[in-house]
């Protein structure tokens, strides 16, 4: 059973820590997707566990086995690098065959299994080219054979799509996860890009300045974030935030505005609403006056400031709107959808 | 990278360290022989830790003539000599260079790839192979035994030529055309903006140069025959020849560190310029 | 080639690359076409009297059964150079790459043999090689091996191989070592994760993908092999004993300049110049087909 468990594990270069007791579980054929900005840590992460990065403290195990001191080669992983890091002299097909060959299996099964991967991957034709004679979606998916023929307990991704373009990506994207959906192996899928987050992972870790900050399903992660950042990084356009008093279920704005809510909170906290969750009303007690509206077609994103205290808040309505600069308009915004965070934590309250 | 083999890191500086050994191990002796006295370096086999008369020897060989019975010119005389050699090597070398890759690489003018394929040529013709008669050249222009005579037969460098002309080649079109609208003219631009941009290169360049002319040895040894002009480096030979009357290897021996210590210094001071100019002429 | 962007000017590029024109004409192209015309020439050594005798000169050489033997000494002598030098920079480079912290130090302490001049190089193996006073001729006594390089070809061959693969090796560590650190971190790292151990990563992935600078290292250190070594020799064995370490460079020296053989030496002289070219195209013919990884 390729389970993976994280246990207090930190890494530190010289006196600085950069990872902070990361603890996690990770099922068998689960798809973890660990994503954050750039520098939190989470590369650093991936590379614990496939052994090119040694652990400072805490203990990485796959199928109940510690693995801090075994070689890369010895963990039975297989890794997808960012940029392939194919081996730029051999073919595609010595590419594949070459873990095979180290682990001296018979020329028979190394050529079956090579064939195999090929077709799944669809890139039987291109056995005998060198990786410069391919494109960049191509060479991807060579490093990908290149895991699959390892037919190893885990398989780890390191941003593999961020070199390629915009459409390639979304196509590739999806490749990937129907393709670990077949092969059932256990993933760990480092990304910066929320939306790939989203849509891959079955359950997300989200990493910042090497803390998790939070770790759950995609679903936990839009509608009940964390924390101040958990909640602004996911979700596109981000969040809105507001700072606010809390006293008996009512949010009392800098402008006076007040908010009703379910929750229990006192004290100085900061309010999140999301764009899409801003219901334009005529009546409705939060007004925002427009600065800048974007038509994109099927939305458009009013950029605007609540009226009368300099926050910036963003609303995102359907269809084309007619709003322009100098309006205000006015938003209902429903305590189920308000999150509340502790100002000075960053943690959510509600 | 989780690497449990302390076995192959002890092999690996165990290597290099032996490494290390091989290629300090002649400077090693050199260092000790020019630190005893002539006595002791006449008995077999020589001391393989140093004496206490470096600063001695050092004194008489720098401000000395050589080898007793042997009157040749004092070492720092030879000293200078290489000294001036090398330098009009490398700076000339590098002036011309920059003039030629300057006119080839900006210039439309009639014969311009005529004259860029002669320079090119004369990577195909080390001194070695020309040495005869380059040597009637420089005798009938009364070149011989003079500072001229050594340093401008070289001077005609084809590395630091195409080296200049591949730095130009990537400096882009626009700071030529925006010192043009600012009012420069060619000699302008080539002063205040391509020789700042190719600082590096120069440097990097001059130290390889400096080296180079500095370790000369066939051309200064056929061209050189008043002994006051002579170069340290060619010195050395001579002194080996008259070892074989008056052995007095603690003299050879500080002349050759003193020969050494220059073109070693600049390398080691300025390594980083050092290794990026050989990786980049070489290409 | 020229700038997209250029000036149209005559008087200023003419005077521009004047001094090296200059300097190529009067100390390049004049004497190598003297040359050229020299060793179709046979001289007297009073310079007296010239007879034009075509390729004569030419023929003697290549009849000339020492001149053959020089041929395939310098032939051996070059290849056993560039093979030690090379193959002791590729094994030290290799392990100093693996080295984190200190890599920089092992490599200061490597390169600076660069700086030393051939002759020194020489002067120092010679010493260390004396037959009466150096420290090696002692040891290998010790041994029962009689070292005296005057004597025997054998020894002084193998002197003046050792003094010139010493000095090159600096060299050619430098850009083994350059090549080595430029291979991107993660195809090495993939190989350790497909299960490579580190002597199977250096020698199925590292030395194929430096092969380029194998190949320009070779040209490289051959062609020092055949010229830069003069004064190597000179110092050393001054040829001897019995012509033992006479490479090609040498006797156009010696028989020009000691000899004062002017047609002959001047014959080598073009051979030499032949050599060059052929080896010097092909550098550019490879470099041009530098395989693009």
């Amino acid at each position: 059973m390729a389970n993976i468990k994280l246990d207090k594990l930190t890494k530190s270069y010289g006196d600085t820590e950069v990872l902070h007791h990361i603890d996690g579980q990770i099922e068998h054929g689960e798809f973890i997707v660990i994503v954050g900005p750039s520098g939190c840590g989470k590369s650093t992460l991936l590379r614990m566990v496939a052994g090119l990065e040694t652990v400072t403290t805490g203990e990485v195990s796959i199928g109940d086995k510690m693995i801090n001191d075994l070689e890369p080669a010895d963990r039975d992983i297989a890794m997808v690098f960012q940029n392939y890091a194919l081996y730029p002299h051999m073919s595609v097909e010595q590419n594949m065959a070459y873990g095979l060959k180290i682990r001296k299996l018979p020329k028979a099964e190394i050529k079956r299994r090579v064939e195999e991967a090929a077709d799944i991957l669809e890139i039987r034709d291109y056995l005998k080219r060198k990786p410069r004679q391919l494109s960049g979606g191509q060479r991807q998916r060579v490093a990908m054979g290149r895991a699959i023929v390892r037919d190893p307990q885990v398989f780890l991704f390191d941003e593999p799509l961020s070199n390629l373009d915009a459409k390639l990506r979304v196509q590739m994207r999806l490749e990937i996860r129907k393709l670990q959906r077949r092969l059932g192996v256990t993933s760990i899928y480092v990304t910066h890009d929320q939306v790939e987050a989203m849509t891959l992972g079955d359950r997300l870790m989200v990493l910042n300045g090497g803390y998790v900050e939070q770790f759950g399903t995609p679903i936990e992660v839009y509608e009940k974030p964390a924390s101040i950042f958990v909640a602004g990084f996911i979700g596109s356009p981000s969040m809105n935030f507001v700072s606010a008093t809390a006293a008996n279920g009512v949010l009392t704005l800098s402008n006076g505005t007040t908010l009703a809510t379910n929750t229990t909170a006192a004290g100085a906290v900061t309010v999140g609403i999301r764009p899409e969750h801003l219901f334009p009303n005529k009546d409705g007690v939060l007004k925002i006056e427009v600065d800048l509206p974007e038509k994109l077609g099927a939305t458009t994103l009013v950029h605007g400031r609540i009226s009368g205290a300099e926050t910036a808040f963003t609303a995102s309505l359907n269809g084309i709107n007619a709003a322009s600069t100098g309006d205000v308009l006015s938003f209902d915004a429903p305590p189920e959808f308000l999150h509340i965070f502790d100002a000075e934590t960053g943690k959510r309250i509600s | 990278m989780v690497e449990n083999r302390p076995f192959l890191t002890v092999i690996t500086h165990a290597v290099l360290v032996l490494g290390v050994i091989m290629i300090a191990l002649p400077i090693w002796i050199t260092f000790v022989a020019a630190s005893h006295d002539e006595l002791r370096m006449t008995q077999a086999p020589i001391p393989m830790l140093p004496g206490g008369h470096f600063w001695e020897n050092f004194t008489r060989t720098l401000f000395g003539s050589g080898l007793a019975g042997n009157e040749i010119t004092p070492v720092w005389r030879m000293l200078l000599n290489s000294l001036v050699m090398a330098f009009s090597i490398a700076a000339g070398k590098i002036v011309i260079s920059l003039l030629s890759a300057f006119a080839i690489v900006y210039f439309k003018f009639p014969f311009r790839m005529g004259f860029f394929w002669m320079i090119f040529l004369t990577l195909m013709l080390p001194v070695e192979v020309r040495i005869l008669p380059t040597f009637e050249v420089v005798a009938n222009l009364g070149l011989l035994n003079s500072y001229w005579g050594l340093s401008v037969p070289l001077i005609a460098s084809a590395t630091a030529t195409f080296m200049f002309r591949q730095v130009f080649l990537t400096i882009p079109d626009e700071m030529l055309e925006s010192a043009r609208i600012d009012g420069a003219g060619p000699l302008r631009f080539f002063w205040d903006i391509l020789i700042p941009l190719s600082r590096t290169n120069i440097a990097a360049l001059f130290v390889i140069l400096f080296i180079y002319g500095w370790n000369q040895y066939l051309w200064p040894l056929l061209i050189t025959t008043d002994s006051d002009m002579t170069t340290i480096v060619v010195s050395i030979k001579q002194m080996l020849e008259a070892a074989e009357q008056s052995p007095q290897w603690n003299i050879i021996m500080m002349t050759a560190m003193l020969a050494m210590l220059p073109p070693i210094l600049v390398v080691i001071a300025m390594q980083k310029l050092f290794v990026q100019g050989l990786t980049e002429t070489d290409k | 080639m020229l700038k997209r962007v250029h000036f149209i000017k005559i008087m200023l590029p003419l005077l521009l690359v004047a001094p090296q024109i200059a300097v190529t004409i009067i100390f390049f192209m004049w004497p190598a076409g003297q040359a050229l015309y020299q060793s179709f020439l046979i001289e007297d050594a009073f310079g007296l009297s010239s007879e034009f005798v075509w390729f004569e000169n030419f023929e003697l050489l290549f009849d000339d059964e020492i001149y053959l033997q020089t041929f395939w000494r310098t032939a051996v002598f070059s290849s056993l150079v560039a093979v030690l030098a090379m193959s002791i920079a590729l094994v030290l480079a290799g392990f100093a790459e693996r080295v984190i912290k200190g890599a920089g130090a092992y490599r200061t302490l490597l390169i600076w043999p660069y700086a030393v001049a051939p002759v020194l190089a020489g002067a120092l193996w010679v010493f260390m090689f004396n037959p009466t006073l150096g420290i090696f001729p002692f040891l290998l006594e010790k041994i029962n091996i009689d070292w005296n390089h005057y004597l025997n070809g054998g020894q002084a061959m193998g002197l003046v191989v050792a003094a010139a693969a010493w000095k090159q090796i600096a060299y050619n560590f430098l850009f083994y070592l350059a090549a080595m650190q430029s291979i991107p971190k993660s195809v090495i790292e993939a190989a350790a994760i497909d299960g490579a151990s580190p002597m199977r990563r250096f020698w199925t992935i590292t030395f194929p993908l430096v092969s380029p600078t194998t190949f320009f290292l070779l040209v490289i250190n051959i062609v020092y092999a055949f010229f830069d070594t003069f004064g190597i020799i000179h110092a050393v064995t001054q040829g001897g004993p019995a012509n033992a370490t006479t490479i090609l460079v040498y006797k156009v020296y010696n028989d020009g300049f000691v000899g004062l053989d002017l047609g002959g030496s001047a014959a080598q002289s073009v051979v030499l110049m032949f050599i060059v070219i052929v080896m010097t195209v092909v550098q550019f013919r490879y470099v041009e087909k530098k395989v693009e990884y």
